[in-house]
């Protein structure tokens, strides 16, 4: 029963955490309940790695039902709440949608719900662990960088009233609600917390309370709502099909026939879809850029998006092999070419994140969508490197904006200079996403080799080679201009706050050391879990292994090589065409007037402009998710 | 009999230490068969090594002290590449270490703020995206074939990997032309005086700093030459010969064609890699698992 407290502790500790922290009203006070709740949450998480990680699956039950009710309490309260917010705010949409959420939840509760009887309520294997640690560890760390960010940024924003006792509590709330999802085995309690995070990620988007903060909120919280619609529709559907409730376990429904979970499993990857922002909805992750930077590193790296990749993953079983399957892996495959595309065009730092989140998420569910044994290992490794990498980018990018005052790639030229620590940070990070030997890369090899021998590989293979080049092309030009040495430049960089450093260094370390001791994560936990499901698994050969480490060692060498070049050398001046320049970048134009040497990366909007792929893809993406729908209708009628 | 694994310690040694040679050469006869195209009588064959061993007893001007580790870094994981693709490591590794060292050029040449190199190292950057996706179609195609990305076992491999492949090694011949930096896609940095971007990403670099760009170059040269053999490489004697008249067209293609731009480089390698390299795999694709799985 030990595992089992540790399950409930992480579900229920950080609720409890919350509710301090809005009681709380002193800054100091809610400061401290912050990092002590973060570390604890960040120890259990370990301890449950540390008893957990060789038990395999573990299956709990004990009587839900009056955890249910009080379950079905809280969504029609809030179903009420978001109900006047959409009326106040004159959102038809969200309206529609939560009325419609409403009355399905409803019906089911009162003409179902009675007699289902799950008995397994709660679980854990490899998989849930993973994704514990990834919440456990990488969300709290964020917490506590929020706490340094939070201060700034409300003094840099005195417009913007302050309700970090709500902006605090929403963010633990969160946790306990990823918690919640990936321990669940009852399908109801899924979409319980499902739903939560919707709606915290939906407060914490609006939480600046300007127009467009509040516009963009509610588009996040209607595309998810429409998620959410297809996740309860499933659920009626599973409970109409058989009334004893039984398949609405997760472990039944996975491993029965594909006759019965094919229907339920489609419906829940569209929940799934939305969640993880993939084509046709992609837009709400990017205008969710305008919450504070900590909110999108936590949407981004471990919640939020990853409770849809995860539950795509989950299924990946059932939809190995259906051409509904394969649809869904076409839409994120469609994703991750197009999202890497977009991101070429941006200029804003936050917004090349976000569709680099994107296009990695649509890898992940191509990966799931296929559904062979070794695509979800890949699937499970491009979920831990890219919480890692992606976590440490954004926050890296939220101590730049609060220092330099803007967000621009273009503004962060001789950040090297400036700011070396964050900029060193930043290339670690960045390295991380694209470079050899380092995790996302790893995982996009695995990918190619994986889908090679999986039917229609080749499609997949295709895109990822095109897609897969061109993030080369927007991670490199961002890192040249970090790296542009420029003249008359001071350090700017503050480290006065140092919890918020001790975050951004332990995230680093992680990028580098995840990316060494993967194969022990790879054998201990990811073999084993897909081993269990489909009774064989993949791994990469230990000779390239060895020469990966090697590889990253070397790189790790690499920069020592500058100690050879110590001697003090009188800097040339940058090749100006045989113009003088002076120490501040002025050269003699024409007419004998002075000009300034400025230098902008191509963005190429002609070519990879957002609006246009946008269009396409959405088209492509909408009118595959068509075809999923009338061959699901087919099925059910 | 050498246990396997000295094998290919020594097959990497090799290449550490010929291919510089073997490239210097190349580069050599480039310039001679070039010059004798223009009409004019041309250097001698080995000026390569000549003017190499010029520029490393000048002085290394910089802009940025890490220029330095940026031109270091790309020499060593080019040498990298080519010594674990000789040593027949896996494609996809060895394609992976070679965007990473050419990763390494293009950000030295963004660290010196000069807007020539600064250009060049956008189009770099271009040319990259441009013949990244045909490379690894390449592996994916020798893997087909041979069901392995070992180029140990590519090189093994009894089957005539060319009438397999005919498209894809149309398509790498594309992406050869940008990679030996030949018109008309010689856009980041040329071998020729007329660029419009001066010298392109290795504008700033001069004296032991140019001469390392020169020197892996050559080792990246003889690598690219060496995909070539994987497609010939039943008959050792076609694949030389193959590899000769591979060369002789790109000189060919870069004296008689004019620079295209960056869109229609881009456009014609991703179509090339799209139509050419991707038809031929899906027949194959489809011979293999449908026809005789």
């Amino acid at each position: 029963m030990q595992i089992l407290q540790l399950l409930l502790y992480l579900i229920l500790f950080p609720l409890i955490a919350a509710l301090f922290i809005l009681i709380v009203r002193r800054d100091s006070g809610r400061n401290m309940i912050v990092q002590i709740s973060a570390i604890v949450i960040g120890i259990v998480s370990v301890v449950l790695l540390v008893l957990g990680w060789d038990k395999g699956t573990l299956i709990y039950s004990f009587a839900s039902e009056p955890v249910s009710q009080i379950m079905f309490f809280i969504e029609i309260i809030l179903a009420a709440f978001i109900l006047y917010l959409g009326i106040k705010h004159r959102k038809s949409l969200t309206v529609v949608l939560i009325l419609l959420q409403a009355m399905l939840l409803i019906w089911f509760e009162t003409s179902m719900a009675g007699h289902l009887h799950v008995a397994e309520t709660l679980f854990v294997d490899q998989f849930s662990i993973i994704m514990a640690m990834i919440i456990g560890i990488i969300g709290t760390l964020i917490c506590v960088y929020s706490v340094g960010y939070m201060e700034t940024y409300h003094l840099q924003h005195k417009n913007i009233r302050d309700r970090r006792g709500i902006f605090f509590g929403l963010l633990f709330i969160f946790l306990a609600a990823m918690f919640g999802l990936v321990f669940s085995n009852n399908l109801v309690w899924v979409l319980f917390f499902w739903e939560i995070t919707t709606l915290c990620s939906f407060f914490l988007i609006g939480y600046s309370e300007t127009e467009e903060a509040t516009n963009n909120s509610f588009l996040a919280l209607s595309m998810n709502l429409l998620g959410g619609v297809a996740f309860i529709a499933a659920i009626i559907y599973l409970a109409v099909s058989d009334p004893s409730g039984k398949l609405l376990g997760l472990n039944y429904l996975i491993t029965s026939s594909k006759a019965i979970a094919l229907v339920p499993a489609v419906l829940i990857c569209f929940a799934g879809i939305t969640k993880a922002a993939l084509m046709p909805f992609s837009s709400w992750l990017v205008g969710a850029m305008v919450a504070p930077t900590p909110v999108s590193a936590l949407l981004h790296s471990s919640t939020m998006v990853k409770a849809g990749v995860y539950i795509i993953v989950r299924f990946a079983p059932v939809l190995s092999g259906t051409t509904e399957g394969l649809i869904i892996a076409l839409v994120g495959g469609m994703t991750f070419a197009l999202a890497s595309c977009m991101a070429i065009s941006q200029h804003n730092a936050k917004k090349v994140l976000a569709y680099s989140t994107i296009a990695n998420l649509g890898l992940i569910v191509a990966c799931a969508g296929v559904g062979t044994y070794n695509l979800m290992w890949v699937a499970i490794l491009l979920i831990i490197f890219h919480a890692i990498a992606k976590s440490l980018l954004f926050l890296c990018v939220g101590t730049i904006e609060q220092r330099i005052g803007s967000r621009d790639i273009e503004d962060m030229g001789g950040l090297i200079v400036r700011m070396p620590k964050i900029a060193i940070m930043m290339f670690i990070g960045m390295a991380g996403m694209f470079l050899a030997p380092f995790g996302m890369v790893i995982s996009k090899w695995a990918a190619i080799e994986a889908f090679i021998t999986a039917p229609f590989g080749l499609i997949f293979i295709a895109i990822l080679a095109f897609g897969g080049s061109v993030t080369v092309f927007f991670w490199s030009k961002w890192m040249g201009k970090i790296i542009s040495v420029m003249r008359n430049q001071t350090v700017i960089e503050g480290t006065g706050q140092k919890e918020k450093y001790g975050v951004l260094y332990i995230l680093t370390g992680l990028v580098v050391v995840v990316c060494l001791i993967f194969p022990l994560i790879s054998s201990y936990l990811i073999e084993p879990f897909v081993l269990n499901i489909y009774g064989q698994t993949a791994r990469l050969a230990q000779a390239n292994l060895t020469i990966m480490v090697m590889m990253l060692c070397l790189l790790m060498i690499m920069p020592f090589s500058l100690l050879f070049y110590r001697k003090p050398v009188t800097p040339a001046p940058p090749y100006m065409g045989g113009r003088a320049m002076d120490d501040s970048m002025h050269f003699a134009g024409s007419l004998g007037i002075s000009r300034e040497l400025v230098l902008s990366n191509y963005y190429l909007e002609k070519t990879f402009g957002e609006e246009r792929l946008f269009m396409i893809g959405a088209s492509l993406c909408w009118g595959l998710l068509l075809i999923a729908g009338i061959l699901l209708l087919g099925v059910i009628l | 009999m050498i246990p396997e694994p000295y094998v290919s310690i020594l097959y990497a040694l090799a290449y550490v230490l010929v291919a510089p040679v073997l490239g210097g050469l190349i580069a050599g006869i480039d310039r001679k068969v070039t010059a004798r195209m223009q009409g004019r009588v041309g250097p001698p064959i080995l000026q390569p090594f000549y003017d190499v061993g010029k520029l490393f007893e000048k002085e290394n001007p910089v802009v940025t002290v890490t220029q330095n580790f940026y031109v270091l870094s790309y020499l060593v994981f080019m040498v990298v590449a080519g010594a674990l693709f000789f040593s027949g490591g896996d494609m996809l590794l060895v394609i992976f270490a070679f965007t990473l060292s050419h990763i390494f050029i293009v950000l030295g040449a963004y660290a010196s703020y000069s807007p020539y190199s600064h250009v060049g190292a956008e189009r770099e950057l271009l040319q990259i995206i441009a013949y990244e996706p045909m490379i690894i179609l390449t592996a994916v195609g020798m893997y087909m074939v041979t069901k392995s990305f070992f180029v140990s076992t590519i090189v093994a491999s009894p089957v005539p990997m060319i009438l397999l492949l005919p498209g894809v090694f149309i398509g790498y011949l594309i992406v050869l032309t940008i990679k030996l930096r030949k018109s008309p896609f010689d856009l980041s940095t040329s071998h020729h005086a007329h660029q419009e971007i001066v010298k392109g990403v290795t504008t700033d670099f001069a004296g032991p700093n140019f001469a390392k760009i020169e020197i892996a170059h050559w080792y990246e040269c003889v690598f690219l030459l060496g995909v070539i053999w994987l497609f010939f490489a039943w008959n050792p004697l076609i694949a030389i010969a193959a590899i000769i008249i591979v060369y002789f067209l790109e000189i060919l293609i870069d004296n008689t064609i004019s620079r295209f731009k960056w869109q229609l480089m881009l456009r014609s390698a991703w179509i090339v890699a799209g139509t050419l390299g991707l038809v031929n795999l899906g027949v194959l694709y489809y011979l293999k698992m449908v026809v005789m799985p």
